[in-house]
């Protein structure tokens, strides 16, 4: 499967729904996303990765990315995650103590800390 | 004799076929179900840094990979023809801090850090003809019936 990829905005929020596989060969169009959002002016994104099937390092790589990016600006980036098998992803790689994970689009769009 | 080789021209769009052969053949040697997600991910990761290495080195010689089926093993062997120090083997995976690194990209070294992390039995080795990263899987000895 390929990746999908909508935006919308909430409030002062941009969440960035992400679906299908991020691998070494669609990772590239998340990052353009990512970057063109903040090139546009949007620094408190928050990535909705429950429809993501497959993520791995490339993966990560582009959302270590994007948080560099936003924090460049005092922004955030926040992601929204219920799956085991991703949350796995973050833990093995230390990643959990760097993303603020959310399990509902509703508590990161709130979330202010 | 591998039960699987698989060759592929070092291009980011065809590791996801080479997780999919992958799991299917761990599926059929009897690696547990539970586990497949682990095989699909580390093989992925393993390829996709072969892939960079070899597109970094301009290389076109291609990716292989090698499904080996035993009696209470599956292996996966994934190999790169980009000369490393010889007889070497790899260690150290880099920790988040050089993730994290503004002027790092760091994707490469995430990469055997999850493969580090998924895998219990691994091996990265390189040499003057290329490295090799080697993973294996218990399996329950109860192959999948056709």
């Amino acid at each position: 499967m390929d990746l999908s990829l909508s935006t919308r905005t909430v409030g002062d929020r941009t969440v960035v729904e992400v679906g299908g596989e991020i691998d070494v060969y669609t990772a590239p169009k998340l990052r353009e996303q990512l970057v063109e959002l903040v090139n546009d002016g949007s620094y408190h994104l928050v990535v909705d990765m429950e429809r993501v099937d497959f993520l791995d390092s490339t993966g990560l790589g582009v959302l270590v990315g994007g948080l560099k990016r936003v924090r460049a600006h005092e922004g955030s980036l926040r992601l929204v995650c219920n799956q085991e098998r991703i949350l796995k992803i973050f833990r093995i790689t230390g990643l959990t103590k760097v993303f603020p994970i959310h399990t509902t689009v509703e508590d990161a769009v709130s979330a202010t800390d | 004799m591998a039960t699987v080789e698989l060759r592929f021209s070092a291009q980011p769009e065809h590791v996801r076929t080479a997780r999919l052969v992958a799991a299917a053949v761990a599926r059929r040697a009897g690696v547990e179900e539970a586990v497949l997600d682990e095989v699909r991910l580390a093989v992925g990761e393993a390829c996709s840094r072969a892939v960079g290495l070899h597109r970094g080195n301009g290389l076109t010689a291609p990716v292989r990979v090698v499904l080996t089926e035993e009696e209470k093993v599956f292996s996966i062997e994934v190999g790169d023809e980009v000369p490393g120090p010889a007889g070497g083997s790899v260690d150290g995976v880099a920790g988040i801090d050089v993730v994290l690194d503004p002027d790092i990209e760091g994707e490469d070294e995430m990469g055997l850090a999850v493969i580090s992390g998924l895998v219990d039995d691994v091996e990265v080795t390189s040499g003057e003809s290329g490295g090799t990263i080697r993973m294996s899987w218990p399996v329950s000895g109860t192959s999948a019936l056709p």
